[in-house]
């Protein structure tokens, strides 16, 4: 771990109650749902100017914890990379929103509620960003079908919908 | 059939001013299919007057689902997915997908297949620029700016396609290398392209920099200070004309860049104006790198010769059995990626283009994002557009340098 991540890493650990991990020379730390607003202050005040990205992975079957949603740092000052994980469980999946410290958290926080179906909490305009307004269910869902579907039209829509496998709520 | 469901301005009330609800303002659609929003863009636009009130952007027109689709193909189909984002930076989506892969697998680079592969960067980056210039010039009504930028990039696509079969969608850049070693004749085309473009920004800088309509129309336009773009994620040549020096290629050096000797411009303006003169120093960079690393192309394989991942070359199939082996796995079942997750980020001529790779020890990946640059710089726009004019805002659009298919994904 570089020597100018220790301590960030270590106030992380201390005070919002995360188990740091590095792989492959990058340090990410797993931290609890409720503590991740108090973290993303801290590390933005640390000197990480910049959300990379923002996203989740979606590890069903598997129910609690279902999702893991990541947020990658970047800080331009010191040349550094963080990574943060939360684990947000499958039933009602929801986090606050980090928007109000990261600007750029308000589309990506609205993209993780299009394709995932993760609330955020606070969050200034959650509607569906990349899916047509209208659209049922979360593409990125690992039990969201992909492809293979029968294609409906007007005359049999109802009946292909009835064993369709939807991803329901 | 459900009901389509319309969204009207109840729905975005708390987006648009109280002026707009009482019907003061006037709220008016730019987009889908207008010409200066480069590719499928819908702006919603609350105008008092010629005045932008508020910007509120509508993306997703593109959306074709390709994280999801990359999930369902493994590590060789999916990568052919990854051009299909960013389509005027097919080498750079390429590059990022096959450094994550490689990082995660743990595989070797020759040094030849890491100098080609910058040398096509930085041509795609130039030809991205020249697209971009072009574009952002034709919606300032220069209309033969376009037609000279078509014409250079012609020659840099030419090139791709003495590579690699294709002058778009190249897929030239492996995990674990290239596709294939160069043709003899591409050194002689790259030095005809870095003897006669300079002269030809030179051109591009005659009719444009010192043009009293080109700086009444960009000069002190859509600024954004250097703390504002990067609270807005905002990276690449628009992070660099509002002062900050921040450049993947130069701080977190990959695929060799540490071995070339290029500067990164920065201007302290942050307006439509600063991102052009940025832009237009890094097409002279780039050319400076492709100089230098055709200078020094060292000789050598250009794929890593493990045969697990690699496939192995046409002539070792007919006489050795490993071999046919190798191929046979390889092309049916692909390669098994070790366990693990990865965020490797390279700059792209946008921005940083990140790829999250996580892989659960199949030969498919188990879930890839990508944070693309132009997603993170178009949401700058509400900020950048409140209060100018409207023909300012599409001087504005065109300074972001958007890629819709690098947007919706």
């Amino acid at each position: 771990m570089e020597p100018k991540l220790q301590p960030i890493v270590a106030k992380l650990e201390k005070e919002c109650g995360g188990v740091a991990s590095e792989k492959h020379g990058d340090v990410s730390v797993v931290l609890p749902v409720e503590k991740i607003v108090a973290a993303c202050q801290q590390v933005h005040e640390q000197g990480f100017e910049l959300l990379s990205a923002l996203t989740a992975v979606d590890y069903w079957p598997q129910e609690a914890p279902r999702f893991h949603v990541l947020y990658q740092f970047t800080s331009v000052s010191m040349n550094l990379v963080l990574t943060l994980r939360v684990p947000v469980p499958g039933i009602n999946p929801c986090l606050p929103t980090v928007s109000h410290i990261y600007r750029n958290a308000n589309w990506r926080e609205r993209e993780l509620w299009d394709m995932f179906g993760i609330k955020s909490q606070g969050h200034p305009d959650l509607r569906r960003i990349l899916m047509p307004a209208d659209w049922e269910g979360h593409p990125l869902r690992k039990d969201y079908p992909l492809g293979y579907e029968e294609p409906q039209f007007s005359f049999n829509f109802e009946e292909i919908n009835l064993r369709k496998p939807y991803a329901k709520e | 059939m459900p009901d389509i469901q319309e969204i009207n301005v109840d729905d975005l009330k708390h987006l648009v001013s109280e002026r707009a609800i009482q019907g003061e303002t006037v709220l008016l659609n730019m987009g889908p299919q207008h010409p200066s929003t480069h590719g499928v863009l819908r702006l919603l636009l609350e105008l008092d007057g010629e005045i932008v009130v508020n910007c509120i952007p509508d993306i997703g027109f593109l959306h074709t689902g390709v994280e999801k689709n990359m999930e369902a193909k493994t590590y060789q189909k999916a990568e052919v997915m990854a051009d299909r984002l960013d389509y005027l930076d097919t080498v750079g989506n390429t590059l990022a997908y096959s450094l994550a892969v490689e990082k995660l697998v743990d595989l070797e680079v020759p040094a030849r297949a890491q100098a080609i592969r910058v040398i096509l960067t930085e041509l795609q980056r130039f030809a991205s620029h020249l697209v971009w210039l072009g574009t952002s010039a034709l919606d300032l009504a220069a209309m033969s700016m376009f037609l000279y930028c078509f014409r250079e990039r012609e020659y840099i696509l030419d090139v791709l396609e003495l590579c690699s079969g294709q002058r778009m969608m190249t897929t030239y850049i492996r995990p674990g290398g290239l596709w294939r070693d160069v043709p003899v004749e591409f050194e002689a085309a790259v030095r005809n392209i870095l003897k006669t473009f300079p002269k030809r920004v030179d051109e591009y800088e005659a009719l444009l920099t010192r043009n009293p309509l080109m700086l009444d129309r960009t000069y002190g336009i859509g600024k954004l200070t250097g703390e504002e773009c990067l609270n807005f994620g905002v990276t690449g040549p628009m992070l660099r004309a509002s002062g900050v020096k921040w450049d993947l290629r130069k701080d977190r050096p990959y695929s060799g860049y540490e071995l070339y000797d290029f500067e990164v411009p920065t201007r302290s303006e942050g307006d439509v104006y600063a991102r052009y003169l940025v832009r237009l120093e890094e097409m002279r960079q780039a050319l400076r790198i492709v100089e230098q690393a055709l200078d020094k192309l060292p000789m050598g394989p250009v794929r890593s010769n493990n045969n697990k991942f690699i496939p192995p070359p046409r002539s070792e199939i007919g006489v050795s059995m490993e071999a046919l082996i190798h191929h046979f796995k390889l092309w049916t079942e692909g390669f098994n990626v070790p366990k693990g997750a990865i965020y490797t980020a390279i700059e792209s001529p946008r921005g940083e283009l990140g790829v999250y790779l996580e892989s659960d020890g199949g030969p498919k990946p188990y879930r890839i994002h990508w944070r693309t640059p132009s997603f993170d710089n178009l949401q700058s726009l509400p900020l950048m557009s409140k209060g100018v004019l409207v023909a300012d805002l599409v001087a504005i659009i065109g300074s972001v340098d958007i890629v819709l298919g690098d947007v919706d994904r």
